[in-house]
């Protein structure tokens, strides 16, 4: 009865080790590579970046005075960066103005006041306008919002303008506010809508006091990442912003003006601004690593918030 | 709505049943009825829950609803403040009469049911805020007009919380322990000056020593609130409860489980006299 050890073998099927020791491999190289990507997108980008403020340094008179000149103007030597940051920062406050209120408002509704067959219906539609085309809504924005909306408020609206632009990405980033927050609100413990309604709370008070303080976190990381997607949207501005290769800085959003984005896509476009100096050329990495710098900021920012603001349940 | 407390007439310990047999009135003494309930069905959807429910609730008691597990104790507890609202598909006919006032008539509103009829849940469910926020959150959202520092303090002692939080009413509820969170969710539910507490399994997350803590203060509560607990501690039932609605599942032939009330009478009667086979059963552990 009793086996004796010696046929007894533990060791396992030496095929199946190798199969799983394979398949690790498989998924860390998926993951090695990704990283490596990653960073030879910011080495691209640091590399030339870098040449471009050497190349302006040392072949043009102002030298790195250019950056802090008349309007961003790359065939003529001017890059002045203010003018590129406050136009893409005039559209993204623009977006987020039309999108928080948006977003979280339908957040709130199909999360805490719809109905389940009202939210069976209404998420999916929501979550198509996500699908919409940058492009399309780049249309939509010069065909509807500027001759249809803006020129009906302020009659001296320009073709091209910020303002248009601004909402058009901000209904572009709704789907995104909506989703994440919703998510965040459905989250929160049925146990403390319960004890509020339980006290005599209303659906606004439990909505307001309850549930939105406990997905807060999640609500933050929504804006934060809806503003992250308003800075690096480019379609849209590209298209009504009024990427005509070149800007002065325009305070008035009613105005056209380039963004940091737009001056990036001019390259593609062919616009011949561009086409010429290899500074001009060079110039757009530098704007691209300055985009990746400040999306980098503000999902660190982010982090730090909604760890500030989590509140534990 | 205005609220007349009715103090006339009442018959008391009206035990109705569906079942064959109807236990017999028992307890001599009359306290007014708050609650009374008619023929309550409730379903959820195609499933019918609680059949057939006739019941009195009160006041200044305790009242303990025990039975087996899905017999529709707590469906039963939901209806007294119209919590089963927030479930889709949830259904309720018959009457549920809150001095004398149909709470599931056309002219009522749930909010202000909710007001005058405390809850207390299963799990202590503070709010992720502080002890302080949690107390004067019900009279907030009330528009309740005072001084919410006395009202704090004046709750907390009630729920013989005070002198454990005193020092730290605006550190979070969450920090405290689970006894201290279940008498702080006591505190909070009768800071909105309840006329009604119901406790829907208020010790089953808790160790003994919390347990006992919130028998007591059950007991010295139901002086100022009546009181309605779902338990399935049957010991808890005993010590605490002055009356005792025993519920049972009714087994479909597809397996559908519909809960219904068998007995209903003062708790010493209930535990050393049963008048149903079924509820002697159940108390003595031999199901459940």
């Amino acid at each position: 009865m009793l086996d004796t050890s010696a046929s007894l073998d533990l060791s396992g099927d030496p095929r199946r080790l190798r199969r799983e020791r394979n398949v690790r491999w498989l998924f860390l190289s998926a993951a090695v590579f990704t990283i490596l990507v990653s960073i030879a997108i910011v080495l691209s980008l640091v590399g030339e970046a870098v040449a471009f403020l050497q190349s302006i340094a040392a072949e043009i008179d102002e030298g790195l005075g250019a950056l802090i000149a008349d309007g961003w103007f790359p065939r003529r030597d001017r890059f002045d960066l203010r003018t590129i940051i406050w136009h893409t920062l005039a559209v993204s406050i623009i977006a987020m103005a039309v999108a928080t209120p948006l977003g979280l408002g339908a957040a709130v509704y199909l999360s805490e006041y719809a109905k389940a067959g009202v939210r069976r219906v209404l998420k999916p539609v929501l979550e198509i306008l996500a699908g919409i085309p940058s492009v399309v809504l780049g249309y939509f924005a010069l065909r509807f919002i500027t001759p249809d909306i803006l020129r009906n408020i302020w009659d001296t609206t320009q073709q091209s303008n910020l303002m248009a632009a601004g909402i058009g990405v901000g209904i572009l980033i709704i789907p995104l506010v909506s989703s994440v927050s919703e998510d965040a609100m459905q989250a929160v413990p049925r146990d403390l809508r319960e004890a509020s309604y339980g006290l005599g709370a209303k659906k606004w008070h439990t909505s307001m006091r309850v549930v939105f303080p406990a997905a807060l976190s999640g609500i933050v990381a929504a804006l934060i990442l809806g503003l992250s997607r308003a800075i690096g949207e480019t379609m849209v501005v590209a298209i009504v912003a009024g990427a005509t290769g070149g800007s002065l800085l325009q305070l008035n959003p009613l105005n056209g003006g380039q963004t940091m984005t737009g001056a990036m896509a001019s390259l593609a476009i062919g616009s011949d601004q561009v086409a010429g100096g290899v500074a001009a050329f060079q110039s757009l990495f530098f704007v691209g690593l300055l985009l990746f710098l400040m999306t980098l900021v503000l999902n660190i920012g982010s982090e730090r918030l909604v760890r500030r603001f989590r509140q534990r349940y | 709505m205005s609220i007349r407390l009715e103090s006339g007439p009442v018959v008391v310990g009206r035990a109705v049943s569906t079942g064959a047999a109807s236990p017999s009135p028992a307890s001599p003494e009359t306290a007014p009825v708050i609650f009374d309930i008619k023929g309550l069905n409730v379903y959820y959807r195609d499933f019918h829950a609680v059949a057939d429910t006739d019941l009195d609730i009160h006041r200044n008691e305790i009242t303990a609803l025990i039975g087996p597990s899905g017999c529709g104790k707590s469906t039963v507890l939901r209806c007294f403040n119209r919590m089963n609202d927030l479930i889709d598909g949830a259904r309720v006919e018959g009457r549920v009469l809150y001095h004398g006032i149909d709470l599931y008539g056309p002219a009522v509103d749930a909010v202000e049911v909710r007001r005058r009829i405390g809850m207390v849940f299963q799990k202590p469910n503070p709010f992720p805020k502080s002890v302080y926020e949690n107390i004067v959150f019900g009279p907030k959202v009330a528009g309740w007009k005072g001084n919410l520092d006395d009202l704090v303090e004046e709750s907390l002692r009630r729920a013989a919380l005070w002198d454990e939080v005193k020092d730290k009413l605006d550190g979070s509820a969450l920090d405290l322990s689970g006894g201290q969170q279940q008498r702080l969710c006591i505190a909070r539910a009768i800071a909105t000056s309840p006329d009604v507490v119901l406790m829907d399994e208020p010790c089953s997350a808790l160790d003994p020593i919390a347990t006992y803590r919130i028998e007591s203060l059950m007991r010295e509560l139901k002086e100022q609130y009546t009181i309605v607990v779902v338990t399935h501690n049957m010991q808890q039932a005993a010590r605490v409860s002055d009356r005792t609605a025993f519920f049972s599942v009714d087994v479909g032939e597809e397996g559908q489980r519909t809960g219904r009330l068998v007995e209903y009478d003062a708790t010493d009667q209930v535990f050393t006299a049963p008048s149903l086979k079924e509820t002697e059963d159940y108390i003595t552990g031999r199901f459940g």
